[in-house]
C-alpha cells in the first residue's frame, strides 16, 4: 500500500503566543473527497493555507504535512512554488476577488499553464487555455479567452478558477468554500462539476465548508472543527448516520430538513470562543449541555467510537444518544 | 408578450464626464507645447540668440512681446524655451518615476529591514525642502542643465517611492496575488504581473501634477544661475536677466505666462486623470 495523497499530522499552528490549530490529522487518499467542516474562525483556512505553504513565515507550525509521502513542512519556498499550481491547487472562496482585474481570462489561464511549462509556444498555450476552458462547461469558450474577470457573472468566474486550479493536473485540489460567495442554483453546478472533475482526473479533493448539506453530498470522509481541533473524525456514512460528539450533533440537529415542518430553527448555544480566551478542558463545553466537571479539567481525547469514526468527547458513547432521547429530532 | 417589438438600439455617444472643460484647456495648452517643442525650427520668428532689435523695446507689431536688455526677441526666445524647460522635465519626471517606485515596489513587497532601510531614505530625503535640497546638489556638482536635471531626480523619487509602497502594500494583500501564489507564481512574477498593473494610476496622475512643479524648479533653479547658463533661452534665467530691468515688464511676462501656461495646463489635465482613473475622488 503505497502512501495517501495526503497526510497530516499533529499540525499545530501559533501566531505568536496564540495558538490557532492544534495537533490537527488528516488523510486522503488518491479520488477520494475529504471534507472539512467548521464554523468561521475555528482554523480550517489556516489548516489549508499551511497545506499549500502560504502562510507567512512568522508563523509557526509544527508538525507533518506529507505529499505523497514527501514531507512539505520545512521545504524552502522555491521547492513549495514549485509545487504549487502543478501538484496541488487550491480554489478561493470569491471569485469575484481571486481573479486578477486588468488580465483577460486567456491570459491568467496561459500564466498557470507557462508557470510550470517553460517555453510552451504561446499557441500552445491558447489552446490548452481553450481546452480548459471546455473542460469546466463555460459557454462559448473561444470568446471567453478575450474577456476580462468583470465581464464574466459570479458563477463562470468560479469556473475559471476552477480552470485556473485544473490547468496542469494537480493530484490534490483544495476548494475553499469553493460555493460561499455565489447563488444557491450557481453553487449546486459548480459542487457537480468539481464532482464530475474528481472522478474524471482521480484527484484528491478537500472541501473545505461550513455547508454539511454540501459536505454530505460529495465527501467520503469528513472531519469536523472546532476552536483550533478535530472534534469527529470519520466517514461520512458513519459521522452523519450516528454523531458521537455533542458538537457534531449540534451541526447536525441545527440543518433545516426539507421534509419537515419546524416551529423554530435549533442552533447550538453561545459562539465560538475567542482565539485568546478558549477554555480550559474540553474546548466545548461552555456550550455544551452535557458538560460534566471533567469536561472542564481535562481536554479530551480523540479515540475510536462504535460508528468507527473517532471523536473527542469523554462522553461519546452516552452523550449524543442522551440528547438525542431528550430532544427526538 | 412574445410579438412585442424588440427596440431598435440607440447608440448615444456620451461625451465623457471627466473631460471637463478645464481639463479640455489644459489639454489645448499641453498640445501646444508639445507641437512648439518639435516644430519651433520651422516658424517665422526671430532667431533665439540674434540681436534681431534695438535693446528694451516694448512689445509692438515687430516684437510681440519686446525686446530684452541685448535686443533678442522675447517671443521666439519663449518659444524655444519651452525645449529646455519640457524635455529636461519630462526626463526628470520619467527618471523619477521609474526609480521611485520600483524602490517602492521593492520596498512595499519584501517589507521588514529593506522596507524599513528604503522609507527612512525617503523620509530623511523628504524632510528637506525640495528647492534647497535641489540647490545643494546643484552646488555641489557645478551649474548647467544636466545638473539641475540630476538634483531634481533626487529631489522628487521619494515622493513616488512612497506613493508605489503604499499601492504595492494595499494590492499585496487582494486575495488574487494570494490565488497567484497559489499557482506557483514566483516573487517576480507576481510582483510585476499580479500588483504593479494595479497600481500604476495614482503614480500617473501624480507625475502629471508634479509636472508644473518640475518646470517650476528648473525656471527657479536658473533662476538663481544653477541651471541653464546665460546664451540659453531658458525660462528661469530669462526671468532672471528681466528681473534686472524691473520697469521693462514685458521681458519678464514672456517667459512667466509660459511658466504659468504650463503648470495650470498639467494641473487641469491631472485633474481629469483623477476623475477618470480614481474612482474614489467622485
Amino acid at each position: 500500500m503505497s502512501a495517501p495523497l495526503l497526510e497530516v499530522n499533529d499540525l499545530t499552528i501559533a501566531f505568536g503566543a496564540l495558538e490557532v490549530v492544534r495537533d490537527v490529522n488528516l488523510s486522503l487518499a488518491d479520488g477520494k473527497t475529504l471534507g472539512l467542516v467548521g464554523e468561521s474562525g475555528c482554523g480550517k483556512s489556516v489548516t489549508m493555507l499551511a497545506i499549500m505553504g502560504l502562510l507567512p513565515d512568522q508563523v509557526r507550525v509544527s508538525g507533518s504535512i506529507k505529499l505523497k509521502g514527501e514531507e512539505l513542512l520545512g521545504r524552502p519556498q522555491s521547492a513549495l512554488t514549485a509545487l504549487r499550481g502543478k501538484r496541488m491547487a487550491m480554489i478561493f472562496q470569491d471569485p469575484m476577488t481571486s481573479l486578477n482585474p486588468v488580465m483577460t481570462v486567456g491570459e491568467q489561464l496561459g500564466e498557470a499553464i507557462a508557470i510550470h511549462n517553460r517555453g510552451m509556444a504561446r499557441g500552445d498555450r491558447q489552446e490548452r487555455a481553450l481546452a480548459l476552458l471546455r473542460l469546466v462547461a463555460i459557454p462559448f469558450p473561444d470568446r471567453r479567452l478575450l474577456q476580462y474577470p468583470h465581464e464574466l457573472s459570479g458563477g463562470m468566474r468560479q469556473r475559471v478558477m476552477i480552470a485556473i486550479a485544473m490547468a496542469n493536473d494537480p493530484e490534490l485540489l483544495i476548494a475553499d468554500e469553493p460555493t460561499t460567495a455565489l447563488d444557491v442554483t450557481v453553487q449546486a453546478q459548480i459542487m457537480e462539476l468539481l464532482q464530475r472533475l474528481q472522478a474524471e482526473r482521480q484527484m484528491g479533493l478537500m472541501l473545505i465548508s461550513h455547508d454539511l448539506g454540501v459536505v454530505g453530498d460529495i465527501a467520503d470522509e469528513v472531519a469536523i472543527m472546532y476552536a483550533g481541533r478535530i472534534c469527529e473524525r470519520g466517514s461520512v456514512d458513519a459521522v452523519f448516520d450516528s454523531p458521537h460528539h455533542p458538537y457534531t450533533h449540534g451541526l447536525l440537529a441545527s440543518l433545516p430538513q426539507i421534509d419537515r415542518t419546524i416551529d423554530k430553527l435549533v442552533a447550538i448555544p453561545g459562539s465560538l470562543p475567542s482565539l485568546s480566551a478558549r477554555p480550559a478542558g474540553c474546548r466545548f463545553h461552555p456550550r455544551c449541555v452535557h458538560a460534566q466537571d471533567i469536561c472542564r479539567r481535562a481536554e479530551p481525547e480523540l479515540r475510536r467510537v462504535a460508528s468507527g469514526a473517532i471523536a473527542a468527547c469523554h462522553f461519546a458513547e452516552t452523550a449524543v444518544a442522551s440528547l438525542r432521547a431528550a430532544s427526538p429530532a | 408578450m412574445s410579438d412585442v417589438p424588440a427596440l431598435p438600439r440607440i447608440r448615444v455617444r456620451q461625451w465623457p464626464a471627466w473631460l471637463k472643460l478645464p481639463v479640455l484647456v489644459g489639454i489645448a495648452i499641453i498640445a501646444f507645447w508639445i507641437v512648439a517643442c518639435l516644430t519651433i525650427d520651422l516658424w517665422p520668428i526671430y532667431d533665439p540668440i540674434d540681436m534681431v532689435g534695438r535693446r528694451l523695446q516694448p512689445p509692438s507689431a515687430d516684437h510681440w512681446f519686446g525686446t530684452d536688455a541685448l535686443g533678442r526677441d522675447v517671443l521666439s526666445r519663449t518659444l524655444h524655451g519651452a525645449r529646455f524647460s519640457l524635455m529636461m522635465s519630462c526626463a526628470v519626471i520619467v527618471c523619477a518615476v521609474l526609480i521611485g517606485s520600483a524602490i517602492g515596489a521593492v520596498a512595499g513587497y519584501v517589507g521588514g529591514i529593506v522596507d524599513g532601510a528604503l522609507m527612512r531614505l525617503v523620509d530623511i530625503t523628504l524632510s528637506f525642502p525640495p528647492i534647497l535640497l535641489a540647490m545643494a546638489v546643484t552646488a555641489a556638482m557645478g551649474p548647467g542643465l544636466e545638473n539641475a536635471a540630476l538634483a531634481m531626480v533626487i529631489v522628487w523619487w521619494p515622493v513616488y517611492a512612497r506613493l508605489m509602497r503604499g499601492q504595492v502594500l494595499s494590492i499585496r494583500s487582494r486575495e488574487h496575488v494570494e490565488a497567484a501564489t497559489a499557482a506557483g507564481a514566483g516573487h517576480a512574477r507576481t510582483l510585476v504581473k499580479h500588483i504593479l498593473p494595479l497600481s500604476w494610476s495614482p503614480i500617473l496622475i501624480n507625475a502629471t501634477m508634479d509636472f508644473g512643479q518640475v518646470v517650476l524648479l528648473t525656471a527657479s533653479l536658473s533662476f538663481i544661475g544653477l541651471g541653464a547658463s546665460p546664451p540659453t533661452p531658458e525660462w528661469g534665467s530669462m526671468i532672471s536677466e528681466g528681473a534686472i530691468h524691473f520697469y521693462q515688464w514685458w521681458i519678464c511676462s514672456g517667459p512667466g505666462i509660459a511658466i504659468l501656461s504650463v503648470v495650470l495646463g498639467f494641473n487641469f489635465l491631472g485633474d481629469g486623470l483623477r476623475d477618470l482613473l480614481d474612482p474614489r475622488s467622485k
